[in-house]
């Protein structure tokens, strides 16, 4: 799967700049751990400019630079769709180095993954994958300065720090500015990594902060630039017609009312990759190319198009959902096993069965997406897009171009949304295509309606779980069937079953002790492009897990929390690994490095149950549900309030998290990420499905895919932090799957009434 | 294809377009005004909200034919240094994720304000309930407007 880590060695590369370069003495490629990280590897780089050279640029690794005018400007690798990413990467770099904040400046990188890593801004390891590199970028620099300034002053660089953009000598009260050290820079090796002193945790100004994100300025004034902002001298914009059916071909078509409409000026055909495309591979489609993006949406509605709808012509989601439900009853494919579930479930005292079944889910990022391209008479190509993996985008424009990757440069924009979503970069292919066709720059401008209708959606699931309780009441066997058409099916009509990864998502690493286990999954057709959404299977088996954990609790006489925190059991680190069928990829991290531990999930538990006043007494017409869930290796614990108002609707006044990333590198990005969390997941959980009739998708745009808005939105959301000093993991995506059966379990406490469906049949404000 | 004059931000602009051409594509192709965003084009999500003589409207179902001599505000002509309240409340408070609907939030939570400068937590709700936001700033905007409305 696409959101797990690639870790990857890059092997070293000749430096070729022929400016003034003051080459280092010591260049080898500098261990970074497990991590792979390109920028590390161009050594120190002085380039000169003007007309006396004297004008130096100090460029110790891809990351960071400082300039004669004492300018740091840090680069931002990966891409912002709102997480914060392009302020809490930086920031870590300049509060290592000392960088006066307010001054940085920020630069967005573009998809190059032999300069700068991993760019893929996926499952949540930014800051996981980043935190040391960063904190390395920004010690290097720091490292060098120190020892320029010793040499200035002829002291003892260990008696140096950086603030604010100088380096300081406490003892003699001497301080000098970054920039009036370049000229002895030139001289200084690379300080070995091996030894570099980094900042201890206590000492940072920024990290562990509230840092407020570097483009809200721009945003608030309408300059901040996203990929349908992208504009070049010349440019057509591009509005398709696509298969209505994945795998649908077009028949025939008629382009001339097309080009009646003023304005349209070519229509040109896009060839699809059938029933089965893969994940970065366009359409089927007829563009229709204009001066502007109404005559491009209009000639597009005069186009007449006879389809062949193809192999999922017939494709029903309602009947393959029975079909799914029916597959549980049987056995399915075994992914994970403990003890004997069969024999326990025989002789357990009371068994208790139950399915759960979630609906597809399209992302309805609110920028639909866009991209825009330039392919030049040279044969290179330059794309600006809203993509979250900028190196995918530029190796699938490669590969539908037939070019070498080195002539295809993408420029990374703001991304007005991804959720998944702008990993996938076949609307970047798109635009590729059109440019060089017409031999012009062409932006794509998706309509909300292509985007809902042609998403890479969250598979609908079905989930039947078998819990066994012995004589005493003690849960001895817990048996999981899941099913869903598999992201491994967009790709290949024989991937039939969750791939490991899927199923590593809240399932397999069920982490409760309980004697006997088993899990397993049941075949299911994709019919549609299956994707990733923010926290991908997580939503579907966190709701299934947690909803009937809560069930078995009532059923035990057990506070939801108390049972909780009985069945964690002993703090312990859990690795799986013995008793999965195939790898447990543990989001990409090795399973002794981010153990499962279930004392730092108690310790989140505990502490939202504090916050929350879980255990005071419930008013009349309110209720509150809990649930706990890890995701992308950070702890969460969720408790949602619900309350009835006098019309009989329900409003949600309170929802408490408790979370453990440990280093919190930015608390108010964090805050912000489970404030969001909390909303997109209320979304999933109350107002949104994708239903497909006849292979295409009945919703249109947001009045029959809906969102929630801000009356339904819960009113405060608190996120308690667990101060840690464990290695940092992400939060975009861990907010979302304990939301949804926390706010079931409430649900269930107000009205009586279980909920094994999604969204939520209730009347909500 | 019609010429219009239209009177943007304080400025007076001429541009040929058809009389069914949406307001939105004709500030965001046309004029190059590119802070106004297109969410819907069916007047659903609030990302492309401007003002019209003061009135907060969805620009993208707004045919351009239809404006006539009335004043269009748009993001970029909200205040004359970024300094409306709401503008400054909303950096006060980050209110923005990915900050690609909050222009249009922005937009509608000015005109809210310019007819009710003290609006109470219900009225805020309903009036911004058609702004969408996917990344879920919601209670941030709603304090930044409550802040505002002090100021």
């Amino acid at each position: 799967m696409l959101m797990i880590p690639k870790l990857s060695f890059l092997p070293f590369k000749k430096f070729t700049n022929k400016s003034k370069v003051f080459r280092p003495s010591r260049r080898e490629f500098l261990k970074l751990g497990s991590l792979a990280t390109g920028g590390f590897m161009l050594g120190v780089n002085f380039q000169c400019s003007g007309p006396k050279g004297e004008t130096l640029t100090f460029a110790p690794n891809a990351y960071l630079s400082i300039n004669g005018d004492n300018q740091v400007t840090i680069i931002a690798h990966r891409s912002e769709m709102g997480t914060g990413i392009r302020t809490s990467l930086p920031m870590i770099v300049a509060d290592e180095l000392g960088a006066d904040w307010k001054s940085v400046k920020i630069e967005q990188a573009v998809g190059d993954e032999a300069t700068y890593g991993d760019q893929n801004t996926d499952g949540s390891y930014s800051i996981r994958m980043f935190f040391e590199p960063m904190r390395r970028a920004g010690a290097t620099a720091r490292h060098m300065l120190m020892e320029a300034a010793g040499k200035k002053w002829d002291v003892d660089p260990s008696g140096c720090d950086t603030r604010n953009g100088q380096v300081i000598h406490a003892a003699s009260g001497q301080q000098v500015d970054f920039s009036d050290l370049l000229d002895l820079l030139q001289d200084m090796e690379i300080p070995d990594q091996e030894t570099l002193k980094l900042r201890k945790l206590s000492d940072y100004k920024l990290i562990g902060k509230d840092v407020p994100i570097y483009d809200v300025k721009d945003i608030v004034h309408g300059k901040a630039l996203f990929g349908a902002d992208m504009d070049l001298p010349g440019q057509q914009i591009a509005v398709i017609q696509r298969s209505p059916a994945v795998g649908a071909k077009v028949v025939n078509y008629s382009e001339d009312k097309a080009l009646e409409v003023p304005g349209v000026n070519q229509v040109v055909k896009i060839s699809g990759n059938g029933a089965h495309p893969g994940l970065n591979k366009p359409l089927e489609g007829i563009a229709v190319i204009a001066d502007n993006t109404w005559a491009a949406i209009k000639g597009r509605a005069a186009l007449q198009v006879e389809w062949d709808l193809g192999e999922n012509k017939d494709y029903q989601c309602a009947a393959q959902m029975e079909d799914m439900i029916r597959e549980t009853l049987g056995d399915g494919k075994l992914r994970r096993e403990k003890g004997d579930v069969k024999t326990a479930l025989g002789s357990a005292g009371k068994v208790l069965e139950k399915t759960y079944r979630a609906p597809y889910y399209a992302h309805a990022t609110i920028e639909p997406p866009a991209a825009l391209a330039h392919y030049k008479e040279d044969g290179t190509i330059e794309i600006w897009a809203p993509t979250q993996h900028p190196q995918w985008a530029r190796d699938s424009v490669a590969e539908a171009l037939e070019l070498d990757a080195a002539n295809v440069r993408v420029n990374v924009t703001l991304l007005g949304g991804g959720f998944g979503r702008k990993s996938k970069p076949d609307y970047v292919v798109e635009a590729a295509l059109l440019s060089r066709a017409i031999k012009k720059p062409v932006r794509v401008q998706w309509t909300r309606e292509d985007d809902i209708h042609h998403d890479f959606y969250h598979s609908h699931s079905a989930q039947r779980i078998k819990a066994g309780l012995d004589a005493q009441g003690n849960l001895i066997a817990w048996n999981h069937h899941t099913v869903f058409p598999a992201i491994g099916g967009t790709s290949s009509a024989d991937e039939l079953h969750p791939s490991d990864g899927e199923m590593g998502l809240g399932c397999t690493d069920f982490p409760y002790d309980v004697a006997n286990i088993r899990i397993e999954s049941h075949e299911a057709k994709a019919h549609t492009r299956i994707g990733w959404l923010r926290s991908v299977s997580n939503i579907h088996h966190a709701f299934a897990i947690s909803s009937m954990l809560d069930e078995i609790a009532e059923l035990r006489g057990m506070d939801p929390v108390e049972h909780i925190l009985s069945l964690l059991g002993e703090d312990r680190k859990l690795s799986f690994n013995e008793e999965m069928e195939g790898e447990y990829p543990n989001y990409g991290e090795d399973i002794a490095a981010y153990p499962w531990d279930t004392g730092r999930m108690k310790r989140v538990i505990e502490r939202v149950s504090a916050e929350a006043n879980w255990s005071k007494s419930i008013q009349e017409g309110k209720a509150m549900g809990f649930a706990a869930h890890k995701s992308f290796l950070t702890y969460v614990a969720c408790i949602v309030e619900v309350s009835r108002d006098e019309n009989g609707k329900i409003t949600i006044p309170e929802v408490h998290y408790a979370v453990d990333c440990g280093i919190a590198v930015n608390t108010d990005r964090i805050r912000s990420q489970f404030e969001g969390g909390a909303q997109f997941a209320s979304s999933l959980a109350m107002s949104s499905a994708i239903n497909f009739e006849n292979g295409q998708v009945k919703q249109n745009n947001f009045d029959s895919y809906q969102i929630i808005r801000m009356p339904q939105a819960p009113k405060q959301i608190y996120t308690h932090i667990i101060e840690s000093q464990e290695k940092p993991t992400g939060v975009g995506e861990p907010p979302v799957p304990p939301y949804i059966p926390a706010l079931c379990n409430a649900l269930y406490k107000l009205n009586g009434k279980r909920i094994y469906e999604l969204p939520v049949k209730e009347a909500f404000v | 294809m019609e010429k219009f004059t239209l009177a943007v931000n304080g400025e007076t602009h001429e541009v040929t377009a058809p009389g069914d051409m949406p307001l939105l594509w004709v500030i965001r192709d046309l004029l190059s005004l590119k802070g106004t965003k297109f969410g819907c084009g069916q007047a659903l999500c609030g990302a492309c909200t401007v003002h019209l003589d003061g009135v907060a409207i969805r620009s993208c179902s707004l045919p351009i034919s239809e404006v006539g001599e009335q004043k269009l505000t748009t993001i970029e002509g909200l205040s004359a240094n970024g300094e409306h309240p709401l503008q400054k409340a909303w950096q006060e408070h980050v209110v923005p994720q990915c900050g690609y609907c909050q222009t249009g939030q922005i937009m509608n939570a000015a005109a809210l304000l310019q007819n009710n400068p003290s609006p109470s937590e219900a009225e805020i709700e309903n009036a911004m309930a058609g702004n969408l936001c996917r990344c879920g700033t919601y209670n941030r905007i709603k304090t930044a407007i409550q802040t505002a409305s002090k100021s």
